[in-house]
């Protein structure tokens, strides 16, 4: 096991599963042996705002948020968010995008545009960058609340977790009527 | 046992391990969870009482009485409770009372940003300050302990940092203490008539020494002795940054940050060549440990605003950072919270804003109403500051504002503060239309329970204030209900009140798009037909989540028609957003927005 602090950043867009889906991460990590703090927005910023979940693990953790350019693993959950994190990114950094927009406000009102082109902008800073479909997988899976799984599972693959971990985790972290489907989605996502 | 908890829910752990069995509180970001998470233990009793004034005044009783009492309070909770406050600090306490202080460096969820560590100095009382949710597990038993041992209230300061990270906690079973609860008179100590309190007031100063000294040696005061250049005199989250960027230095971590443990400074500054003072917002140990005449670095190099994260501690210490920032072309839209679609405030805030009026607001969900394109509110100061502003302002403009003058303020916020204002209005009549938004919740922090739901925090049923009732009993005559998801009904109402002498109370009822109950509810979304819409975007006024625009260079469906010759789009409703409120069909005017059709 690496010293080294590691730090992934899951961030998102109020209702797409982000808290939820870093609260698996960080278990995951303990039962891997690690330490691990996260860091989470609640109040105003959940009403459609932008939301953002630090995950750190490591021998000791101490701060709960990265610093800028430190990020090992950007987990977008939406196209445009991922521009607002590049700064916290290591040079090196992976970033693995859901290929979904969601418009803010100001682009509903048709006063300002949506981005067209975030993964060529993304991949002109960054050599590894993934694009996945996780609302089609979570529409396969046959539940669309399981984009945050499949999310987890496009992770996993960057991960040197072992997979019965993974899925111990998400066994206990869903009721029993929707485990299948999330194991399902997490597996699709891994594949992806 | 181990567990990943956030420091809230650390809180409440640490507090049900200790024994406590009773809590009140008013729900505010960050502190709201450490409540709802103890009134879910076995055998406890925890309330949401009506303010933070109330929920205090209620912690001192049970106190008095003898019980281990927690009071949980968002950082501006304590200015409503200052008044018991600081002469609770003169009474002591019989039982146990810890007040919790969660404050909000960065304002994530808050109007100002003010350091609660002076209230401590401010009212001579004790304060602990935990980094992460092992240590606020371990600290709120402390602070029984100490507010136990040296008869005082004890602060416990949280910042929405350690509230809202989770790290790993060691659960421990429950301690159960000894019934110490009775009745017992002792008017010296509780009955604060000046001559009494004289004589508290000096067993305040002595309390002062003994805490003191007590913090001398109190073990959660640490110093920790690496590379004796460099020295870190810190506490709380702060400490974690620190040490993320520094691991090397040596560090005092105060654990209690009031008092101040004066000799231990002094040591560790005896042994540490260089000290930095790092702490988020005011300078409050930098200034003691200044008045003690040791040379300590601080604000000149830290902000005195927002919270720190390490890249902030280290960019202060070793200069300038080498960030490329900004190498990003692309513009990147901003994405603000916004009101729910379906939310009740919607249309209310859609007529006052079109009103030709001031607009006195207040704390809420319907605070976000101020944003384009609904903008309608004008102020915004602190819980229950619409009503009294509307009617002082009616007073200063006489004439000049009649008919003009709206306060709103939502059912919580009308109940935590709102209440003796609105008396004001009648007993010194001014001509105000006071709108209660009343969506049957505390939605902002996330649906909690208050006098007018029918239900308490641990989900008993319970009497429902009426504010009809409330408003006819308070002096006001004009009391009228209205439905804000009718817009006609809502404009019409506000204009007749409007124009009547005196102030009017209207009740703007409908429950939170949120609620589980509405959630039950199966909704009908609606549909824009791109064949009957003209792109006018008057939909487009509400700000809805739900509807968006699209130009017609951006559409895949080239077969819609333009219907007038400047026509640049149409508008379409995202159907597993909307829930079918209906309020933009009532201001569509070419007929195009209508029920999507289930093949049922
Ligand atoms: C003194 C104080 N206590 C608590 C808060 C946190 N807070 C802000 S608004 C609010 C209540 C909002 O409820 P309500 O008035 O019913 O409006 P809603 O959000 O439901 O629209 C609370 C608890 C605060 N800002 N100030």
């Amino acid at each position: 096991m690496s010293n080294a602090t590691k730090s992934i950043l899951l961030a998102g867009v109020g209702g797409q599963g982000i808290l939820r889906a870093s609260d698996i991460l960080s278990q995951v990590m303990i039962e891997a042996g690690y330490d691990v703090k996260k860091s989470e927005v609640h109040g105003m910023a959940q009403r459609g705002g932008c939301v953002t979940s630090h995950v750190r693990y490591g021998k000791k953790v101490y701060s709960p948020i990265a610093k800028k350019e430190d990020v090992d693993i950007l987990l977008s959950f939406e196209k445009l968010e991922t521009l607002r994190y590049l700064n916290f990114m290591k040079p090196d950094g992976t970033i693995i995008i859901n290929n979904t927009e969601i418009y803010p406000p100001s682009v509903n009102l048709g006063e300002s545009k949506y981005p067209r082109n975030v993964v060529e902008e993304v991949t002109r800073h960054f050599n590894d960058v993934r694009v996945i479909n996780a609302s089609d997988i979570a529409n396969q899976a046959g539940n669309m609340r399981t984009v945050n799984t499949a999310m987890l599972g496009a992770l996993s693959v960057k991960l040197n977790i072992g997979i019965k971990i993974w899925e111990d985790v998400l066994h206990i972290a869903f009721p029993e009527n929707v485990f299948k489907e999330n194991l399902d989605a997490f597996n699709l996502g891994r594949n992806a | 046992m181990k567990r990943l908890m956030s420091g809230n829910e650390a809180i409440a752990r640490g507090a049900y391990e200790y024994g406590v069995s009773f809590a009140s509180a008013y729900p505010g970001t960050p502190s709201t969870e450490i409540t709802e998470e103890f009134s879910k233990y076995e055998g406890v009793y925890a309330e949401w009482s009506p303010n933070e004034k109330v929920a205090l005044e209620v912690g001192i009783g049970a106190a008095v009485a003898g019980a281990k009492a927690l009071v949980v309070m968002k950082h501006v909770g304590v200015n409503v409770a200052a008044d018991p406050l600081f002469t609770v600090s003169y009474t002591g306490i019989n039982g146990g009372l810890v007040i919790i202080t969660a404050d909000d460096p960065s304002l994530h969820s808050s109007q100002n940003e003010q350091d609660n560590r002076n209230y401590a100095r401010f009212a001579k009382l004790p304060m602990l300050e935990p980094s992460d949710s092992q240590e606020a597990k371990e600290f709120i038993k402390h602070a029984f302990e100490m507010s136990s041992k040296f008869d005082t209230p004890v602060f416990l300061r949280m910042t929405t940092r350690v509230s809202h990270s989770k790290s790993v906690v060691e659960l421990e079973d429950r301690v159960e203490h000894e019934d110490t609860l009775a009745i017992q008179h002792n008017p010296q100590k509780y009955v604060m008539v000046p001559a009494n309190a004289r004589t508290r007031r000096v067993e305040v100063e002595k309390r002062m020494l003994e805490l003191r000294k007590f913090s001398e040696t109190f073990s959660e005061n640490k110093i920790e002795i690496n590379d004796t250049e460099n020295g870190i005199i810190t506490s709380g989250m702060s400490y974690n940054y620190t040490k993320d960027v520094f691991p090397d230095y040596s560090y005092l971590k105060l654990g209690m940050v009031y008092p101040l443990p004066v000799n231990m400074i002094r040591e560790f500054a005896s042994k540490v060549k260089k000290i930095y003072v790092v702490e988020e917002l005011d300078p409050f140990f930098e200034e003691q440990i200044r008045a003690l005449g040791i040379d300590v670095i601080g604000k000149e190099i830290f902000p005195y605003t927002n919270e720190f994260d390490p890249g902030v501690v280290q960019t202060a210490i070793m200069g300038e950072s080498s960030h490329k920032e900004g190498n990003v072309t692309v513009q990147i839209p901003m994405r603000p919270p916004n009101l729910c679609p379906g939310c009740p405030h919607r249309g209310l805030f859609y007529v006052l804003g079109r009103l030709d009026a001031f607009i006195a607001g207040d704390i809420g969900c319907y605070t976000l109403s101020f944003m384009k394109p609904l903008e309608g509110m004008d102020s915004c100061i602190c819980m229950g500051a619409s009503i009294g502003m509307a009617h002082g302002m009616s007073h200063a403009l006489k004439e000049k504002g009649k008919g003009k003058i709206v306060g709103v303020i939502g059912d919580s916020t009308f109940i935590h503060s709102g209440i003796t204002s609105l008396l004001n209005t009648a007993y010194n009549n001014s001509n105000v239309v006071i709108v209660i938004a009343d969506n049957r919740t505390t939605a902002m922090t996330g649906m909690q329970d208050h006098p007018a739901t029918g239900t308490t925090l641990q989900g008993r049923k319970t009497k429902e204030l009426n504010f009809a009732a409330l408003g006819t009993a308070l002096g006001i005559v004009s009391v009228r209900t209205i439905n804000p998801f009718n817009i006609k009904e809502t404009r019409s109402v506000m204009k007749e009140e409007l124009s009547k002498d005196g102030p009017s109370l209207v009740l703007s009822n409908a429950p939170c798009a949120l609620l589980r109950s509405k959630q039950d509810e199966k909704v009908t979304p609606l549909r824009i037909d791109p064949d009957k819409c003209t792109g006018c975007k008057l939909c487009l006024r509400l700000g809805c989540p739900a509807i968006s625009w699209k130009n017609f260079e951006d559409l895949s469906d080239t077969l819609i028609q333009k219907k007038t010759k400047k026509q640049e789009g149409i508008a379409t409703i995202d159907p597993s957003l909307c829930n079918g409120c209906t309020l933009c069909e009532q201001l569509c005017n070419s007929g195009s927005i209508e029920e999507v059709q289930t093949n049922e």
